[in-house]
């Protein structure tokens, strides 16, 4: 536990010693409710849809706690160059401590990430339907974090450079998310979408997330448990094998 | 303490290590030389359970450093050849997360840590991020970090690369004084050999990853009726230059990738 929790605490240090890293995190996020709350926000209500700033802040919560997990995985390949990831490796500690300890730390971040977005969206108007819910999403938030981190750092210790990792984020990462449901109400979607979003876990947590924060649910909040439950499963799995094998 | 057996590891088709068997006593200062890309860092590599051997055993302090890899790691410190500090952590915390990773007992780690601080001349710049340090601080930093949990066996790559004189001589007397007074085991390489004429017990030479002699230094100048170390060195090795930085490990990787992504 002492292990863990010392690998844990290094994260947060080096978050909170990181300045550009918590502006930087929260740029992005800030630029999509700004520029697709307000610019969508009359056309999403002319459509008689309602208030979209409201839908689009869990999803960009998502979004938020998304991205920062799967930086988690870029800092194992800074620990590679920087010959840090050679003193974890030769230490007495079994690889799963390590990879939990850590990936715990960069959960615990990102969360911090998502709850920073949710401050800036009440400044922006958003008001959730619940207070007592809010706390509610951030079990969803956390279960989403660790389930990332976990996954990027099983990407991160097979993947050699910073190049190779930009491309699963590319690749996988960005097209998870931006066909999730994040964004748009996937009522009026092509077939062919809405089945994508349905395989897709990253749209269960978003769903979670409206749930908790905004009253409503397309898949209904306890399939949204069960399929987020599935993917932490299968990504701490993952994370855990891939990490075994990592070379320092 | 330290019993290596026809110890070889091949990148591809190419032996970084050729069958080199010797072994080290209980608090020996042993140095292991060679020009570069002889093979000293793959052998260290293996014995600090970093990879994995082609062929041969290794034991260290008793345990099979292939398949007990756990109790191996408890029993060793090392410095590397190449930072391998968190430069986003003070010196203080590097030690800490080190004391706690070789589960040092919760009440010996602020004075041990202490101690060490003090004896490398950092304590006053604990509360530093180690981003700030110079290439010398760095190194002491690690050489105290490599102490910390009070190994059987120490590991030092090249320690005194870029040290100047004072550090290299406060390292020395302290790393002997370890060996005679803890009875701590030392594995070195250096390329300064009059470091190693000084201080090494026996001395091995590699070249082409294989062991060409090994003996005191007094004993490798006979057989080569040389009246240095440095001239018994260049006997057995030769005057040609070698290339620097072969890290067969990072060079096999590298080719390794380029052939996937055709």
């Amino acid at each position: 536990m002492r292990v863990m929790y010392i690998l844990w605490l290094r994260q947060i240090k080096r978050y909170f010693r990181s300045r550009s890293r918590i502006i930087g995190a929260i740029g992005q996020p800030l630029l999509f409710l700004l520029a697709l709350g307000y610019g969508l926000g009359s056309v999403y209500k002319a459509a008689g849809q309602g208030n979209y700033l409201e839908f689009l802040v869990p999803g960009i919560m998502a979004q938020t706690i998304l991205f920062s997990a799967m930086f988690f995985g870029a800092m194992i390949i800074f620990d590679r160059q920087f010959g840090f990831l050679k003193e974890t490796m030769v230490a007495p500690v079994s690889r799963l401590k390590i990879m939990l300890g850590g990936a715990l730390g960069g959960a615990t971040t990102s969360v911090i990430q998502g709850v920073l977005v949710f401050f800036i969206s009440l400044a922006l108007g958003f008001r959730p339907h619940d207070w007592l819910m809010a706390l509610v999403a951030l079990i969803f938030m956390s279960m989403l974090a660790i389930a990332i981190t976990s996954f990027s750092s099983g990407i991160g210790s097979f993947v050699q450079d910073m190049q190779g990792f930009q491309a699963i984020n590319q690749f996988l990462v960005f097209p998870l998310y931006f066909l999730s449901g994040a964004l748009y109400p996937l009522t009026h979607v092509p077939t062919w979408l809405r089945i994508i979003a349905e395989i897709n876990p990253i749209s269960y947590t978003v769903d979670a997330l409206r749930w908790a924060l905004i009253g409503t649910s397309r898949f209904g909040i306890g399939s949204d448990i069960i399929a987020m439950g599935i993917t932490m499963v299968v990504l701490i799995t993952f994370g855990a094998i891939r990490f075994r094998y990592i070379e320092a | 303490m330290i019993e290596v057996k026809h110890l070889t590891k091949r990148f591809g088709d190419f032996a970084a290590v050729n069958d080199i068997s010797f072994h080290v006593e209980r608090g020996e200062l042993f140095a292991l030389l060679g020009p570069n890309g002889a093979g000293k860092s793959t052998t260290i590599k293996m014995l600090t359970t970093l990879l994995r051997p082609s062929e041969g055993s290794l034991k260290l302090d008793g345990h099979d450093v292939v398949k007990e890899q756990d109790a191996t790691r408890k029993s060793f410190g090392i410095v590397f050849q190449d930072p391998s500090l968190d430069n986003d952590l003070t010196a203080y915390e590097n030690m800490e997360l080190h004391a706690v990773m070789y589960n040092v007992p919760p009440k010996e780690v602020a004075p041990r840590i202490k101690e060490l601080l003090t004896l490398v001349e950092l304590w006053d710049r604990r509360k530093s991020l180690v981003r700030t340090f110079s290439g010398g601080m760095k190194r002491r930093l690690e050489i105290a970090r490599g102490l910390l949990h009070h190994p059987k066996v120490l590991f030092l790559d090249e320690p005194t690369l870029g040290l100047d004189a004072q550090t290299r001589n406060l390292l020395w007397n302290y790393v002997g004084n370890l060996a005679k007074e803890k009875e701590m085991t030392i594995l070195f390489t250096t390329h300064y050999l009059e470091e190693a004429e000084a201080n090494a017990n026996k001395i091995a030479i590699i070249d082409h990853g294989k062991l060409l002699t090994i003996g005191t230094a007094k004993e490798l100048e006979e057989q080569t009726k040389t009246d240095t170390l440095e001239q018994a060195y260049l006997a057995l090795t030769g005057r040609e230059i070698r290339d620097e930085e072969v890290d067969p490990h990072e060079a096999w990787k590298a080719r390794h990738r380029s052939r996937n992504m055709r």
